[in-house]
């Protein structure tokens, strides 16, 4: 019995892949007019286009970027960004699905085609290159760590080589990993959470000494909460957000990379951090260089 | 398949997390279960409800909220556990001792979870001791401390086994939630660890993670078994 | 409780007396216990300030509605989780169980009449598809489910086979839950007195018409309790899809959190829920056990004692995970 449902999945999974690979391989099609609502055929633009409706995986508990409050919408500057891209495809606002994508997920949902595409607090990486391919960045962040008001004893990264001091972070998350190098004994001193909020409320109540992940999302939490938390010392790394897509899927990169650049310039981009993640008092910087490779 | 030998020191070391922590859950577990199950079969009414109360709620509820309140219900009553901190024992079980306190909520958790149904087993063992025993007991004047002691429990031990060991193999199951509540590096977080941040292949782990839990399940499962079927014949 | 009055006489006036003492000094320890270590620190950090509880219980405020929607919306997808997972599991448990008896009563049949290869390809086989069943019982009885769903919604992507998150917790939950059926079947079958598969062999039933009409109605009857308290093991599990980005009432209320940073207040209101559906479907397994017990003992048994422990330890098993 169990022997025969396995066969008739592989039988299916078989028959998925070859459909994929069909799929992927007439991707030939160039001259991707951005501005108009025709493209070149065998484009991923006009596949979009023409079923009018899109998947785009975005994080569901991230304030500021991506957060989908009591309206059942998810809200934020991800979301935003995504909703430019989606105007340039033609689609239109409501015909998007949110498919929530939390950190450790997003190269899985892009590989086997859950989405169309990932805006998720996604920073830029050679390791995360090796499976998807990005567009962007959009934006640039930094990692920094959050303490509570009237700590002085964390002061930057190295604080937590001595061992004593705990940190939490997000499992799956490039801060996760980057915190890593600093801490002592992983055991004791890190804790992983599924989401940040869960790692505020550990440092609220006093079971760790920080959180770490990139300023905007501290940023959020320091918005809601002033009497309780701050920064401690500067951006220790460099988080360029991009959006994820599929790895040989040069064309929608380029065309997402053309719908940001004219984002940049035309203030739609700028308009979307103000309604959104720039009610946290974070800069929003002059816009980042689009990196086509 | 190389992932499971050169991360082999991960995997053994996120089984012997499991199994600290499953020792632990069960040894508390087992207590706790008894003083729960007394008060459900005491003759003062108050406790008798706390017992029923605490079966009920701890039972019908996922393991997730009770989780979820031992790890930000605990703090939020100003507790960081430390009362799991006993002298000795965190010398031998290393992280009951660490100022990181996910390990004993996790602990806390299990402990309260397991505990209603380890309740239930000892109950259902009572129950299987034919009435006429508790009666003759009271006949010959017996308390119900002693009738407790002297006749029911040594009896309905024996009936008590094959479903405690149950309740045990469910809770060492159920301890794969650890990790999603701040204990890193048991089985289950190693799992999720090497496959979504270091990037391996997803097979190789699921096998290694597999046979760590079944080698704590399988042979328990077997055991229980064997003695249901010896019990079986002797009866 | 008619096993309470068994471990004592009923009161005399000095017991009545020493009980009502007792039972008055109980409470008023629980009460200044509940009061000192749960009460007063809650209060202290300002937990039940209606800032906090307001948009959960306050008709009034302006996020009542909005937030008992999303809650709603929470159940009904646990719900409908559930639901699938306990008729997929009930199906696919059923026919494994089926399964797993023909194999056993195959592998102990010699094949006689055959010409003697023959007769040892089909014992060889038969033992080798029992032995396959039993190994796939086992390992996916001793695998935790969230690891199960884990394995499920990475494992499909693996191999191409995509889903919505929803069908990704109802394989998880079906492929554990369907064993423990299987099980909880197979040993209701096995329990049943030898006598109904030899009477059905004795008037020229085949073996799988034994078990399809004369064993499994049977076991199903006996084992109904312990199906009912798988039930509310589905249930509770389907929490487990907050794991795999599932909406379930679990993973609703995170978000609401994530708005209203309220996460006791919400995690109270949504274990009470639970705990409400999931007391009336053990309620309703009591009622079940109970009525089977009434019809068995009029029909004579003197087996109910003892299949009545095995009921409850099946139960008690089932009930935990």
């Amino acid at each position: 019995m169990r022997m025969k449902r396995v066969a008739a999945l592989a039988a299916a999974a078989t028959l998925a892949l070859g459909m994929a690979a069909c799929g992927g391989d007439d991707d030939g099609g160039e001259g991707t007019g951005a501005g108009s609502k025709s493209f070149a055929a065998g484009t991923t633009m006009e596949r979009l286009n023409k079923a009018q409706s899109i998947k785009i995986g975005t994080k569901f508990d991230q304030p500021g970027f991506g957060l989908k409050g009591l309206s059942g919408k998810p809200e934020g500057f991800d979301v935003e960004v995504a909703k430019i891209i989606v105007k340039e495809l033609g689609i239109p606002e409501d015909k998007i699905e949110w498919v929530e994508a939390p950190s450790k997920v997003r190269e899985d949902v892009i590989v086997n085609g859950t989405v169309d595409l990932v805006a998720a607090t996604y920073t830029i990486n050679d390791k995360r290159k090796e499976r998807i391919a990005f567009a962007g960045p959009y934006y640039e962040a930094g990692q920094n760590i959050l303490v509570k008001k009237d700590d002085t004893t964390i002061t930057g990264p190295d604080s937590f080589k001595d061992g004593t001091k705990k940190v939490c972070s997000v499992t799956g998350s490039t801060p996760a990993e980057e915190i890593k190098k600093y801490v002592k004994d992983v055991a004791t001193q890190l804790v992983l959470f599924d989401t940040y909020d869960k790692c505020k409320d550990a440092l609220k109540g006093g079971q760790v000494d920080a959180v770490t992940t990139d300023n905007v999302i501290l940023l959020g939490y320091i918005a809601k909460d002033e009497a309780s938390f701050k920064l401690a010392g500067d951006n220790f790394t460099k988080e360029p957000y991009g959006i994820g897509v599929k790895k040989e899927d040069t064309e929608f990169r380029n065309f997402i990379n053309d719908t940001l650049e004219k984002a940049f310039a035309d203030g739609s981009w700028k308009k979307a951090w103000d309604d959104t993640a720039g009610k946290f008092g974070a800069e929003l910087g002059s816009a980042p260089t689009v990196n086509r490779y | 398949m190389s992932v499971l030998i050169d991360k082999f020191d991960v995997f053994a070391g996120g089984f012997w997390l499991t199994l600290q922590i499953c020792v632990l859950a069960a040894i508390g577990a087992l207590i706790l279960g008894a003083v729960v199950a007394v008060l459900r079969i005491s003759p003062v009414p108050p406790l008798r409800a706390l017992g029923t109360g605490y079966v009920n709620v701890f039972r019908n509820m996922p393991l997730t909220v009770v989780m979820f309140f031992a790890a930000f219900g605990l703090p939020a009553l100003g507790s960081n556990a430390d009362f799991l901190r006993i002298p000795g024992l965190d010398a031998i079980f290393t992280r009951l001792g660490t100022d990181l306190p996910y390990f004993r909520f996790a602990l806390v958790a299990l402990v309260l979870y397991t505990a209603a149904f380890v309740c239930e087993a000892l109950r259902s063992g009572v129950n299987a001791v034919p009435a006429g025993q508790a009666e003759a007991a009271r006949s010959l004047g017996l308390t119900f401390g002693q009738n407790l002691r002297y006749v029911v429990l040594p009896q309905s031990w024996k009936a008590s086994v094959v479903p405690l060991g149950s309740v045990i193999i469910a809770m060492i199951k159920n301890s794969a939630l650890i990790g999603f509540f701040g204990v890193v590096g048991d089985l289950s977080a190693t799992a999720d660890q090497l496959t979504s941040a270091e990037g391996y292949a997803f097979v190789p782990v699921a096998i290694g993670i597999s046979i760590g839990y079944l080698i704590m399940t399988v042979p328990l499962g077997a055991l229980l078994d064997r003695i249901e079927k010896r019990q079986a014949v002797a009866r | 409780m008619s096993q309470q009055t068994v471990l004592y006489d009923v009161p005399g006036p000095r017991q009545r007396r020493i009980t009502l003492v007792s039972s008055v000094v109980a409470t008023a320890l629980l009460l200044v216990g509940a009061y000192f270590l749960v009460y007063r620190p809650l209060d202290e950090k300002g937990q039940f300030s209606m800032e906090l509880w307001g948009p959960l219980v306050d008709p009034g405020n302006e996020n009542f509605p909005l937030v008992w929607e999303r809650i709603g919306l929470g159940f009904k997808n646990t719900l409908i989780a559930a639901a699938l997972a306990i008729v997929s599991s009930l199906i696919v448990g059923t026919l494994l169980a089926m399964l797993r008896i023909q194999l056993k009563s195959l592998a102990r049949r010699r094949f006689t009449g055959l010409a003697t290869p023959v007769s040892y390809l089909l014992r060889g086989l038969s033992m080798l598809l029992s032995g396959v069943t039993r190994v796939c019982v086992e390992v996916f009885r001793g695998l935790p489910v969230v690891i199960t769903i884990f394995f499920v919604a990475r494992g499909f992507p693996e191999f191409g086979v995509t889903f919505d998150t929803l069908w990704y917790l109802v394989i998880g939950l079906t492929i554990y839950n369907s064993v423990v059926i299987a099980e909880i079947l197979r040993s209701g079958m096995e329990g049943l007195p030898g006598g109904q598969a030899e009477a059905a062999a004795a008037i020229g039933l085949a073996p799988w018409q034994t078990t399809r009409m004369i064993l499994l109605p049977q076991a199903f009857r006996i084992m109904l309790p312990a199906l009912i308290s798988q039930l509310v093991v589905v249930l509770k599990d389907t929490s487990l899809g907050f794991i795999i980005s599932y909406e379930e009432a679990l993973n609703i209320g995170k978000q609401i959190i994530g708005s209203l940073g309220n996460p006791i207040q919400v995690y109270i209101v949504i274990g009470v829920i639970f705990i409400v559906v999931n007391y009336s479907l053990s309620k309703l397994a009591q009622y079940v056990q109970h009525r089977l017990a009434r019809g068995r003992k009029s029909a004579g048994g003197t087996r109910t004692g003892a299949a009545g422990t095995e009921l409850e330890t099946e139960a008690v098993a089932g009930t935990t995970t």
